[in-house]
């Protein structure tokens, strides 16, 4: 079990995505208190310049059923992973690994002009990209 | 709506008449003005007129819909004929001749009509003008509906019988239509400065009287073998709603005209209805493209900016999401500017879409953007993407983004783009600039690779290598340097140390035992392995320091007070090399056995290696200079000691990890060992010498000891003193013992006395060390749990 969710600045989603499709509200509601950490992450090492600032967050906090990962780039868009706690095989920077493929999928996006910021993401390139990133974890 | 089934000169024709009636150009509503002029032109009586609108719906709703106007079409058509006007006799009415309509103003109408006639299937009467080719009529906007597949299919055979002759004999139309194209991409914004409405009419009046002769012969054409083939490409139908779709018809007929060219051309090369064909730009599309490129962008090696390209796209009236997608699909170096291959890409892309093919998940090779010289398109049509890049970015999806060359292992064939990508070096200059970014972060994943810590070279490397390599047998050398990885430069290195420490400690584990003693004999090198693995294997950003060792309770302890680790390490830094040599000949066979089986049980216990290192480290410091005081003591003592502390480490093996256990052992080993006590003995010297004196008289133990304390002593002064003293001391007692017994009971009684003091001193030497061990062992266990403790937040 995996789920992606981009978040925007203004921590509304962007995209959301979970592979077992039943779970999505809880899903949802996991990333909504995941913001929560990620403000907080971002507030504390924001003191320093943002250029200091490091863009993955690493375990946002674990659960017994699951953990969540955080990422955040320097327009405060946030990437937030959740993986099952089975999942022992995957290590720290394999989750990093797939949040650098998630931002450059995303800045992909981005360089599209017929894409509005703010909008939800809707490019098949980059839903094949998560796609391929879910199966990879589970 | 009703279910309208028009044949495909009907769908041609009734699509040019909505197109003609769609003055506004919203391509869904007709003018009613339009449409009334348009059935009085159809010379019916006006209460069959409005008859037929109120069938089809439009008084109804209120306007003409495309549906409705079809219906309205037909309802002419059946009322030119003379069938009863009913819904019914819109489907059942086999047959009809075309609605005609009596064009004062339009005698291109009248054109349409004899034109769409004088097709195959309805055969109708009106032969008797000559028809200009369906392209040439289609000065209009007008707009295919996609009701039918097959009308479509069948219109595309229209066109693809066309395409046959009329490529030879109206060359100068194409252009023409494909500025038509253009202004239907702009949705007929007067802004585009292409080629005006009036350009257009009069080639027609040129080009028409030229093109009689080839459209007779094209009427006369029966339906070419390729018809069928179409019907193929048909299969792909479009899936967009009716609200989407409404491609200008000027677009789809010439397009699909000149792609069905290309693909005729290709399949009478190839017999193939590949799905590659339809991707194919061909010489005219491609030299039509530049020239819009030029419009955009008169430099044909620069960029189009994504925004300009946005505004021309978005004339062409597709939906933004898909029109995102093309984009995606076309923009190959991801960098938001279109080269005139990615434009011509785009382009073709759009056309295809507008015609109905659907677009693809991945960019076709045909429109791969090439290296080619884009000023002769006349090699470009021809090529169809086997310049260079044979599908590869299309074997994977994401290779849209090239950034990620190096990174990933599931993606291999990325490295291959990433050679292609060097040959854009004109062109994706940015795009390079732009991928660099991952390089920099991708030697920090160790994951993927095999772990190379990267060693430091620090002092007691040099010692702690060689320690490690003679203690161990057939270690891993890789295991020498990882404790000793300092510089958490980053979290990564820092990850990868602790992995690498892990496998070290692993490797200790697997080695059985010998790496603790190389861990414990050396309490500088443990020191500074604490020191930093402590730095690494903490957690918090907040461990900058290594945290000092915890306050040893001392007061017991005089000696171990007396104890600085300082002087313990600057003293004994040059004594390690020495004894550490001849260490290995020096272990005793006594503890061994009890020590093997008692780690080998715990070891699976302890999963955490590196901690019980770390942890047991710092004790070790405090702990060797107590068990050197054994040595003060010779070796009966300590060999009493021995075997208590060898049962009391027994003991607590069962409680404590294996390290602990296995620490004392081995530093009582150790202890037995010069080598291990050399630091100790010089470290508690001072301390030592006040007590290390006591003649101790054990006939066996110290004879084996004298010898080898003997064949070690070299290098340290200090402890020379020291063991001549106790040599001295054993020597003494030896011969003193014979002496006692040859002499008087005075001798043997103060030798038993003397051996009681020793005994009582031993016994309570052993009581406040394992009181001491057990105040170690309960820090131990607090640090442990406080590493636990930090330990979630580690990777932060």
């Amino acid at each position: 079990m995996a789920q992606i969710a981009v978040i925007a600045k203004e921590n509304y989603p962007l995209y959301i995505r979970s592979t077992p499709m039943e779970n999505e509200l809880k899903f949802h509601y996991m990333v909504h208190t995941s913001l929560d950490v990620v403000d907080e992450k971002i507030s504390a090492m924001g003191k320093a310049l943002v250029d200091q600032r490091e863009l993955y967050l690493g375990l946002l906090y674990p659960t017994e059923d699951y953990k969540v990962y955080g990422y955040v780039t320097n327009s405060k868009v946030k990437f937030v992973m959740v993986v099952d706690s089975s999942n022992t095989a995957l290590r720290d920077n394999e989750i990093r690994s797939m949040f650098r493929k998630l931002h450059n999928s995303y800045t992909d996006v981005m360089c599209n002009p017929f894409y509005n910021p703010g909008d939800r993401i809707q490019s098949r390139a980059f839903d094949n990209m998560v796609t391929s990133m879910m199966i990879q974890v589970c | 709506m009703e279910g309208l089934t028009l044949s495909d000169a009907e769908q041609k024709y009734y699509s040019d008449l909505f197109s003609y009636c769609d003055i506004e150009s919203t391509k869904k509503v007709v003018v009613n003005g339009r449409v009334l002029e348009l059935f009085r032109a159809a010379q019916l009586p006006n209460d069959v007129v409005l008859q037929i609108m109120e069938l089809c719906g439009a008084t109804r709703l209120g306007y003409f819909g495309r549906s409705q106007f079809y219906i309205a079409l037909k309802l002419v058509a059946v009322a030119q004929s003379g069938f009863p006007l009913r819904v019914e006799s819109i489907n059942t009415v086999k047959d009809l001749p075309l609605p005609r309509f009596v064009a004062s103003k339009n005698e291109q109408e009248s054109r349409l009509a004899a034109s769409y006639s004088s097709d195959s299937e309805s055969q109708g009467s009106y032969s008797g003008v000559i028809p200009p080719p369906p392209g040439r009529g289609q000065v209009k906007k007008g707009s295919i509906s996609h009701d039918t597949v097959q009308s479509r299919a069948s219109a595309e055979q229209q066109e693809s019988a066309s395409p046959i002759v009329s490529p030879q004999q109206s060359p100068p139309t194409s252009p023409h239509t494909w500025r038509k194209h253009n202004r239907h991409s702009s949705g007929g914004n007067s802004e585009r400065p292409l080629a005006g409405p009036g350009p257009f009419w009069s080639p027609f009046g040129e080009a028409q009287p030229g093109s009689s002769a080839g459209d007779a012969v094209w009427s006369g054409h029966s339906p070419p073998p390729p018809q069928e083939n179409w019907v193929s490409f048909a299969d792909t139908p479009p899936t967009s709603t009716l609200l989407t779709m409404h491609p200008a018809s000027v677009q789809d007929q010439t397009t699909v005209r000149t792609v069905a060219s290309a693909t005729t051309a290709n399949e009478i090369r190839r017999q193939s209805s590949s799905y590659d064909d339809p991707w194919k730009i061909t010489d005219e599309q491609r030299q039509y493209y530049i020239n819009q490129f030029k419009t955009i962008q008169p430099d044909l090696n620069g960029f189009i900016p994504g925004s300009a390209a946005k505004e021309f796209f978005t004339k062409s009236k597709l939906p933004i999401l898909e029109l995102s997608h093309i984009w995606e699909l076309s923009d190959f170096d991801k960098d938001g500017a279109l080269t005139l291959d990615e434009f011509c890409a785009a382009f073709h892309l759009v056309v295809a879409r507008k015609n109905g093919y659907d677009l693809p998940e991945k960019l076709p090779e045909s429109l791969m953007p090439k290296l080619i010289d884009l000023e002769d398109a006349a090699d470009v049509g021809d090529q169809p993407g086997e310049v260079g890049y044979p599908g590869s970015p299309a074997e994977a999806p994401p290779s849209k983004s090239p950034s990620m060359p190096s990174l990933n292992q599931t993606w291999p064939e990325l490295n291959q783009s990433s050679e292609q990508w060097e040959t854009f070096s004109e062109r994706s200059s940015s795009s390079q600039t732009l991928t660099q970014f991952d390089s920099n972060i991708a030697p920090a994943d160790p994951d993927t690779a095999i772990v190379h810590p990267v060693p430091i070279r620090m002092t007691p490397s040099k010692i702690h290598m060689q320690e490690m390599e003679l203690k161990r047998t057939g270690s891993d050398h890789t295991n020498p340097t990882s404790p000793l990885l300092v510089k958490p430069s980053d979290l990564s290195e820092e990850n990868k140390i602790n992995s690498a420490v892990k496998f070290a400690s692993g490797n200790t584990v697997a080695d059985g035992y010998s790496s603790s003693d190389s861990f414990t004999s050396d309490p500088e090198q443990i020191g500074s392995n604490v020191t930093r693995q402590r730095s690494h294997s903490g957690t918090s950003p907040d461990n900058t320091a290594p945290p000092p060792p915890p306050p040893r309770p001392q007061p017991s302890h005089s000696r171990s007070s007396s104890l600085d680790m300082n002087r313990t390490f600057a003293v004994t830094t040059g004594q390690q090399q020495a004894g550490v040599v001849a260490h290995p000949p020096a272990v005793p066979p006594r503890p061994q056995p009890s020590q093997a089986p008692g780690p080998v049980v715990h070891r699976p216990v302890d999963a955490d290696g590196l901690i019980t290192h770390t942890s047991t480290s710092p004790q070790q410091i405090p702990e060797q200079p107590n068990f050197a005081d054994f040595s003060q003591f010779e070796v009966f003592a300590a060999s009493n000691v021995n075997e208590e502390q060898d049962d009391d480490a027994e003991k607590h093996a069962e409680v404590l990890p294996v390290e602990k256990a296995s620490d004392p052992a081995s530093s009582l080993r150790g202890a037995k060992t010069d080598s291990k006590t050399e630091e100790k003995t010089a470290a508690s010297a001072p301390a030592n010498v006040s007590k290390g004196t006591t003649p101790l008289a054990p006939p066996p133990k110290p004879v084996r000891r004298r010898l080898k304390s003997e064949d070690e002593l070299r290098p340290d002064v200090d402890e020379h003193t020291q063991k001549t003293g106790v040599l001295a001391a054993v020597l003494a007692a030896q011969p003193s013992i014979p002496r006692s017994a040859g002499k008087d009971k005075k001798a043997i009684q103060a030798s038993i006395r003397r051996n009681k003091e020793t005994n009582t001193v031993l016994a309570r030497l052993n009581s406040e060390l394992q009181q001491q061990l057990k105040d170690v062992l309960e820090e131990r266990i607090s640090l442990e749990v406080q590493l636990e403790q930090l330990r979630p937040f580690s990777h932060l």
